[in-house]
């Protein structure tokens, strides 16, 4: 169980989920309080609170769309590797503190996991996927390849996703540009050497 | 025909062996394709969610599962710990539930009713007075060379000080668990998130009650373990279980606090010592107590390796003790405890270079024929010094210049073994020229598969993409656990070995089919040659195998040359201090790492990055900070346990050490060598910017404010 739910931290922090939650939670808990018991509420709340009904939810990933039954409050990451098996994209920390879970929306740079899937109807939802067509791969996966900006390999596609997002951004990033840039990230076997040189032989340095 | 004798080709005459190769699955795992333990997802896979204590000790009192078992999408509910079970750290699980999906399974654990009754608990490791107090510690040994009181009294040159270094966990990306998923009643597929493919199918059928030869486990790729991931863990025997019950496949793993808590961590330690030497710099003496935790068990880092490297001093008193805390326990982390023994160990000589106004490089340097390999040390030495510019940049302790932001060098040296493995692999080299090999190893990062398809094409002048690598399943020959820089050697000597055989024989059909000498012949660009002239393709000679394809096992390791053990290595670091708000920059780190023959110096030299990056964290800013009211790990998760990002790297400089002496030692393991000295190298070069020796490690701005403050960190 994440800790992000316990009563005794200082409060989770603002995020789509809890807040969902919490308004359900609210709710429940008015309506059992007219009926007469506070604590009758009190002690279901955590055992009365269902989630709203699945629904039809349809994604356009990778130009391909995919229409799925999910529950409102699930995140697009749990849709696209549970769901259509897209596995790229990493959960490696529920508060996205990582960027594991990066894809790109409209072209832009997000956190799978911290977006629900029902808000993403509508949107190009591109994943790392996306990048490799058989034999065919995009410039930054090769050039992670070439400069081994690897080991594991488990954060690698979340930022290779980065990458690619930053340097369509910045053509011309330069060493602080790709330092700043691609601080989302983390790695925990230390492969940011080859991330660097990667970036920056796609950037030519900011030349 | 002149004896044939297993060895590695001369160096001049490889193709392939310690040039830069790119990795053979670096594609895959750059795209998103390669699949991991926590990716695999077979039709109708469930989701498992952990119930885990939240404090110090407790016992459980009652614990109620009926709501969670109705509640929508649960498939099945596992206790861990049940009424009057004693829970005896932060993270530990209670209680698992497998639901169709994971905001399902959420709802299930919430469902679950369990009361405790909290117990006393301990979990601070740095106060030794208080956990001696609470009869916490324990004491693990002391023992004497020579005679420390005579020697401190002829000493011209004496320093006290107080050092340590933080609990740190392993912090997986991917973290522990598994995918299980049943065949009938009693045979288990396994995908596990592992360092031990060969090594876990007993530990999941004991418990579950079938035949290891029933439990498949299967691990392509691993997202981390560093020392933490070779048991199939309760966890793991509990996903098996839940998928028994559910009747359908279950995928366990970790939540990010749980691995934080459970999921390993690095013992700590911290040291009251004496070190003293004569006029000239030469250390006579080293008398040190230490003390720290490994969780409940309360062991601390090993006493025997005190004083780290520098053996040979003299006199020598050391005693340790251990503190028991309420706390995760520990496994293994990469180099385990060397990067502790050297935090405690290279800053007390640079203090004590401090103390005599001497440059740290000369005490070091001096002090070198106490260390198992002083020659190599030295040439190491003098490469850092000169790729760091240490001459020119070098200043006395404390004069950093700059009005709030000081800079210093400082540096230090580590040791590690590395002998190979013992693996066995089934090479088969088919009638169309097809090579294949077989064995039950894992890829961690660092570039199992692709050194064994460069040793195996080496051996058949082949190209490193002619040769397919199958590794990750128990049903392969036995491979080594992959911890301890064990597996490139284990991997490459088996290799070369049933490479170098299969290539006699086809050989001998080659000498009989176009009548010449075998010993004539050699295999280069996928053909074979007689002195130097095409006699035939590979395809051609392969051929003449008939029908059934060739299969040769390699076995090591052997005591024919192929691989050795024993690494040296330095670290130099050039740090910024900004004495204002206490952060800590690095400006450039060296490291020079001998490992013997090089197999691929892309991998190896992104080893050695990789080691500095995790040196700068745990040096730096990752520690398990525990709260002593609350027993509780309160910043397990990515945001409060901090690593460092792609900005906070600095310049790093990699020089692998690689003379033909080291070449002709054979193959020698390089993954944990690098990580040790980075962090006694960084705290060396904060107290040469400021003259303040921050004494424990990671030197947070906290506690380089404090230590500067004359308070202690």
């Amino acid at each position: 169980m994440r800790d992000r739910n316990d009563q005794n931290r200082s409060g989770p922090g603002f995020n789509r989920r809890d807040f969902l939650k919490g308004s359900a939670a609210a709710a429940t808990a008015t309506a059992m309080a007219t009926q007469g018991s506070e604590e009758a509420a009190a002690a279901n709340l955590k055992t009365n609170v269902f989630a709203a009904a699945a629904q039809n939810v349809t994604l356009n990933v990778n130009g391909k769309d995919h229409t799925v039954k999910v529950e409102p409050r699930v995140t697009l990451l749990h849709v696209l590797r549970n769901n259509l098996n897209l596995t790229g994209c990493k959960e490696v920390d529920e508060r996205s503190a990582d960027g594991a879970d990066t894809v790109m929306i409209d072209g832009k740079t997000v956190l799978a996991g911290s977006r629900l899937a029902i808000e993403c109807e509508g949107k190009k939802i591109r994943t790392v996927e996306s990048l490799r067509r058989g034999e065919k791969v995009d410039e930054v996966v090769a050039g992670f390849v070439k400069h081994d900006a690897m080991q594991c390999g488990f954060c690698t596609p979340g930022f290779v996703v980065a990458t690619r997002a930053f340097l369509d951004k910045n053509p011309k990033a330069s060493l602080a540009d790709i330092q700043k840039g691609l601080g989302g990230n983390i790695c925990r076997c230390g492969t940011y050497q080859g991330i660097t040189a990667c970036a920056l032989e796609i950037s030519k340095g900011g030349k | 025909m002149a004896e044939r004798k297993v060895a590695w080709k001369k160096r001049k005459d490889n193709t392939l062996i310690g040039g830069d190769h790119t990795r053979i699955d670096g594609v895959e795992k750059a795209s998103g394709h390669a699949k991991y333990a926590a990716d695999i997802n077979t039709a109708g896979t469930l989701f498992a969610r952990l119930l885990t204590f939240k404090g110090g000790a407790a016992v459980v009192k009652s614990i109620d599962t009926a709501d969670a078992e109705k509640t929508p999408g649960v498939r099945a509910v596992h206790v861990f710990n049940g009424a009057g079970k004693e829970l005896r750290w932060d993270g530990t699980i209670v209680a698992a539930v497998a639901a169709d999906t994971p905001e399902q399974a959420e709802d299930g654990v919430r469902a679950i009713k369990v009361a405790y009754e909290a117990k006393p608990h301990w979990v601070d490791e740095e106060d030794l007075p208080g956990a001696t107090a609470g009869k916490r510690t324990k004491p693990l040994g002391d023992n004497k060379k020579g005679d420390v009181a005579a020697a401190l009294k002829a000493a011209k040159h004496v320093h006290k000080g107080y050092y340590g270094i933080a609990t740190i966990s392993h912090m997986c990306l991917e973290t522990h668990g598994s995918h299980c998923e049943w065949d009938g009643e009693d045979k288990l597929n396994v995908h596990l998130s592992t360092q031990n493919v060969s090594g876990t199918g007993g530990q999941f059928a004991g418990p579950l009650g079938i035949d290891a030869s029933n439990v498949s486990i299967t691990c392509n790729y691993i997202g981390g373990g560093f020392g933490s991931k070779f048991a199939a863990d309760e966890w793991g025997v509990a996903c098996a279980q839940l998928a028994k019950k559910a009747g359908k496949p279950v995928r366990l793993m970790l939540d990010r606090a749980t691995e934080l808590k459970i999921g390993g961590t690095r013992p700590s330690g911290f040291a009251e010592v004496t070190i003293a030497a004569d006029a000239e710099g030469n250390i006579t003496v080293w008398d040190s107590h230490h003390w720290g935790t490994s969780g409940i068990a309360g062991s601390t880092i090993s006493l025997g390796q005190l004083p780290y490297c520098f053996d040979g001093i003299p006199n020598r008193n050391r005693k340790a003790t251990g503190i028991s805390t309420n706390t995760g326990p520990n496994r293994a982390w990469r180099a385990p405890p060397h990067p502790q023994l050297c935090a405690v160990t290279d800053t007390v000589i640079d203090d004590l270079a401090a103390k005599m106004g001497a440059n740290s490089y000369d005490i070091f340097m001096k002090n070198l024929d106490k260390t198992p390999k002083p020659d190599v040390y030295a040439e190491e030495m003098k490469i850092g010094a000169k790729l760091i510019d240490w001459k020119a940049k070098w200043h006395a302790h404390g004069k950093g210049g700059g009005k709030s932001v000081k800079r210093g060098l400082g540096m230090a040296l580590h040791r590690w073994g590395g002998r190979a493995g013992a693996t066995t692999c089934t090479v088969k080299v088919h009638p169309d020229g097809a090579v294949e090999t077989f064995l039950g190893s894992q890829d961690l990062g660092t570039g199992t598969r692709t050194v064994i398809a460069i040793t195996l094409a080496e051996t058949f002048g082949l190209g490193i993409n002619d040769v397919k690598v199958n590794l990750g399943n128990n049903s392969y020959p036995k491979a080594n656990p992959s911890g301890g820089s064990i597996t490139v050697g284990g991997v490459s000597g088996p290799h070369r070995r049933a490479g170098l055989e299969a290539l006699w024989k086809i050989y001998d059909l080659v000498a009989a089919k176009y009548k010449v000498e075998a010993d004539s012949l050699s295999a280069k660009g996928g053909k074979i040659l007689s002195a130097g002239k095409s006699v035939c393709t590979w395809k051609q000679a392969c051929g003449l195998l008939g029908p059934m394809p060739l299969e040769v096992q390699g076995q090591g390791p052997k005591n024919d040359g192929l691989t050795s053990q024993g690494v040296a290595g330095i670290q130099m670091a050039d740090v910024s201090v900004d004495i204002e708000t206490g952060i800590v920059r690095i400006n450039e780190l060296v490291a020079v790492q001998d490992c013997g023959l090089i197999i691929d110096e892309l991998t190896a030299r992104s080893q050695v990055y990789g080691g500095l990056i995790m040196g700068i964290a745990y040096a730096l800013s990752e520690e398990r900070v525990m709260d002593n009211r609350t027993g509780r790990f309160i910043n397990a998760d990515l945001e409060n346990y901090k690593l460092p990002r792609i900005g906070d790297i600095g310049k790093l400089k990699v020089h692998m050490y690689q003379p033909d002496s080291e070449y002709e030692r054979g193959v020698v393991g390089l993954g944990e060598p690098p990580v040790i000295s980075t962090g006694a190298a960084i705290s060396n070069a904060v107290a040469n910017a400021t003259g303040v020796r921050v004494p424990v490690q990671p030197l947070t701005p906290q506690r380089v404010l404090e230590a500067l403050k004359g308070g202690q960190a």
